[in-house]
C-alpha cells in the first residue's frame, strides 16, 4: 500500500499514527461538531478524543476509539495539540468527498509532537496528497463536572423522534425548553417564537422512548443558537441520551454507526441559560 | 464562404459569449447547426448580433502561439483535478503546478495554516517534447526528473476546469518555468487553449 511506503523512515519519529482505509470514518463525525474553527485533539491508547467549544458554555466531543482505525500507534500515554477544524476538513474531503460506491480515500495520519504540523497522507485511485496542518498549542477543556452519579434525569430516545422535532423547531425562539418528569409531560421541547409557543412531547411509554428515567420535575432553558449545532450530531446518529443534572446542565450523547457499521459517541454538554429567572 | 479576399481568406467576428451561448442552447437537440452570417433556415432562425473585425486589427486576435516550454505533459482525469482543486480554492488563493518529463505532476499550495501537495504520476508526456529538443528548445535534454514550475491564480485554473462538460479526447499542458501554464484541450476537430500566465 503506497502510503504505509511513505513514512518508513520517519516511523520512529512520529508520537501518534493513525490510519483508515476509508477517511470519511473520521471526517463525517468531526462534521458533527464542526461549529467553530478550531479543536483540541487528544489522543491517547484508547483512541482520539476531538474537542470543540463555544463561549465556554458548550462543548462538543467526538470520540474515535482506537479499534476504528487499521493501525493506531501511540508512543506517549496522552498527545494533545489544537488545529483548524476547516481545514482539516478540506484535507480530508481533498479528493472530493465522494460517496460513490468502492470509491474512498485512504488516510494516514501522523503527529511528531509539539512545534510540529499534524501530516495527513491521502490516497485515492492511485494519486497521494499530502497536507501538513499547523498545529497550536492546545487550550485546556472546560471541565462542566457532569459526572453521572448527579445525574437526575436521563432518557434515550431513538433519533428518528428527534429529527423531525429538531427540524421543525421555531428558530425566532431565544431558547430551547427541555422539560423533563416522572408524570406528565415526561419529556417536553418547548419553543417561544415569533409565531407563538410550541410544544414536543414524548411520552413515557412511546415506541421511541428506550429508556426513561426520571426522578424529579426539571424545566431547564438553553440558547438556541448554542445548540442548533448538535442538529448534525442528531442527524447522524441512531439513538440518543439526554440528561440533566442537580444544575440544570444538560448532556446529550449520540450513537453514530460509521460507513462499516462501526459505533462512535459524539456528546454535547451544555449550560443552562442563566437569564431565566427561578420558576 | 468565402474570406475578405482570396489572401485573407478568413472573416474575424466579434460576440458576445452570453448571445451565442442562448442561440446554441435551444438547439440542443437539432442534427446539425449551421452557422451562416445571414441565414434564414427552414426550421429555426437565430440572429446572433456580430461586429466584423477590420482586416486593420486582426493583428489584436492573433492566435498567440505555442510557447517554448520546458516540460509538456498530459493532464491527469480532469474531474480529479477538478475536485482537488475545489478544496485548495478553499485554503489558498495561488497554487504552483509542476511536472516533469517522467510523466510526473504535482499541484501544490502553501500558507501559514497548511501546505497541501498532491502528487500525479504514470501521466506521460507527449512526443512532440522530442521535436522541441530537436529545434533546440528549453526542453532538450532535459534531466526528465527536474520539475518546471509556475505559480498561478486557482480561480484562473478552477474556470479552466468548470468549462469541461464534454470529455475531451486529449489534454495537456506545456509549463514555462516560472512565466506560464499553457492548457490544451482536443476533442475531435475542436482544440481549446488556455494560457495562464505566472503570479509572483
Amino acid at each position: 500500500m503506497p502510503l504505509s511506503t511513505q513514512s518508513q523512515g520517519d516511523a520512529e519519529q512520529y508520537v501518534l499514527v493513525a490510519c483508515l482505509d476509508n477517511a470519511r470514518n473520521l471526517s463525517n463525525i468531526l462534521k458533527a461538531i464542526t461549529f467553530k474553527d478550531h479543536a483540541i485533539f487528544s489522543a491517547t491508547p484508547n483512541g482520539l478524543k476531538v474537542t470543540v467549544e463555544d463561549s465556554k458554555c458548550l462543548q462538543a466531543n467526538a470520540f474515535i476509539q482506537s479499534e476504528i482505525f487499521q493501525e493506531y500507534t501511540i508512543k506517549e500515554d496522552s498527545v494533545g495539540f489544537q488545529v483548524n477544524l476547516t481545514v482539516l476538513l478540506d484535507c480530508l474531503n481533498i479528493f472530493g468527498g465522494s460517496t460513490a460506491p468502492g470509491v474512498s480515500t485512504a488516510l494516514r495520519m501522523c503527529y511528531k509532537g509539539y512545534g510540529y504540523p499534524l501530516t495527513l497522507f491521502l490516497e485515492e485511485g492511485g494519486v497521494v496528497t499530502v497536507c501538513k496542518i499547523n498545529t497550536q498549542e492546545p487550550e485546556e477543556p472546560v471541565d462542566f463536572e457532569f459526572c453521572s452519579t448527579n445525574v437526575t434525569n436521563k432518557v434515550i430516545l431513538q433519533s428518528e423522534s428527534l429529527k423531525e422535532a429538531f427540524s421543525e423547531l421555531d428558530m425566532t425562539s431565544e431558547v430551547l425548553q427541555i422539560t423533563m418528569s416522572p408524570s406528565q409531560p415526561y419529556f417536553r421541547l418547548s419553543t417561544f417564537g415569533n409565531s407563538g409557543n410550541a410544544h414536543y412531547d414524548y411520552p413515557k411509554d412511546s415506541d421511541m422512548m428506550e429508556l426513561f428515567k426520571c426522578t424529579k420535575t426539571q424545566t431547564n432553558r438553553y440558547k438556541m443558537s448554542l445548540l442548533k449545532p448538535s442538529t448534525k450530531a442528531l442527524a447522524l446518529s441512531c439513538k440518543v441520551s439526554v440528561r440533566t443534572d442537580s444544575r440544570g446542565f444538560l448532556s446529550l450523547q449520540y450513537l453514530v454507526r460509521n460507513d462499516d457499521g462501526q459505533i462512535c459517541f459524539v456528546e454535547y454538554y451544555c449550560c443552562p441559560d442563566e437569564e431565566v429567572a427561578e420558576d | 464562404m468565402e474570406g475578405v479576399s482570396p489572401e485573407d481568406n478568413e472573416i474575424c467576428l466579434e460576440v458576445t459569449p452570453e448571445n451565442l451561448s442562448r442561440a446554441l442552447k435551444t438547439v440542443q437537440n437539432a442534427k446539425a447547426v449551421k452557422p451562416t452570417l445571414s441565414s434564414v433556415s427552414r426550421l429555426v432562425t437565430h440572429d446572433v448580433p456580430v461586429e466584423v473585425i477590420p482586416r486593420r486589427l486582426w493583428h489584436e486576435f492573433k492566435e498567440p502561439g505555442m510557447p517554448d516550454f520546458h516540460v509538456s505533459i498530459y493532464l491527469p482525469p480532469l474531474k480529479t483535478m477538478r475536485n482537488v482543486i475545489d478544496r485548495m480554492k478553499n485554503l489558498s488563493n495561488f497554487l504552483v503546478m509542476e511536472a516533469n518529463l517522467n510523466g510526473e505532476m504535482n499541484l501544490k499550495i502553501d500558507t501559514d495554516l497548511v501546505s497541501v501537495t498532491t502528487h500525479f504520476k504514470d501521466l506521460g508526456n507527449p512526443p512532440w517534447g522530442d521535436e522541441a529538443s530537436q529545434q533546440g528548445g528549453p526542453s532538450q535534454s532535459r534531466d526528465p526528473e527536474t520539475m518546471a514550475q509556475t505559480r498561478v491564480d486557482i480561480r484562473k485554473l478552477q474556470q479552466f476546469l468548470m468549462g469541461q462538460q464534454v470529455n475531451p479526447s486529449k489534454a495537456m499542458c506545456n509549463i514555462v518555468h516560472e512565466r506560464m501554464v499553457h492548457l490544451i484541450l482536443l476533442h475531435e476537430d475542436v482544440s481549446l487553449q488556455y494560457f495562464i500566465p505566472a503570479v509572483a
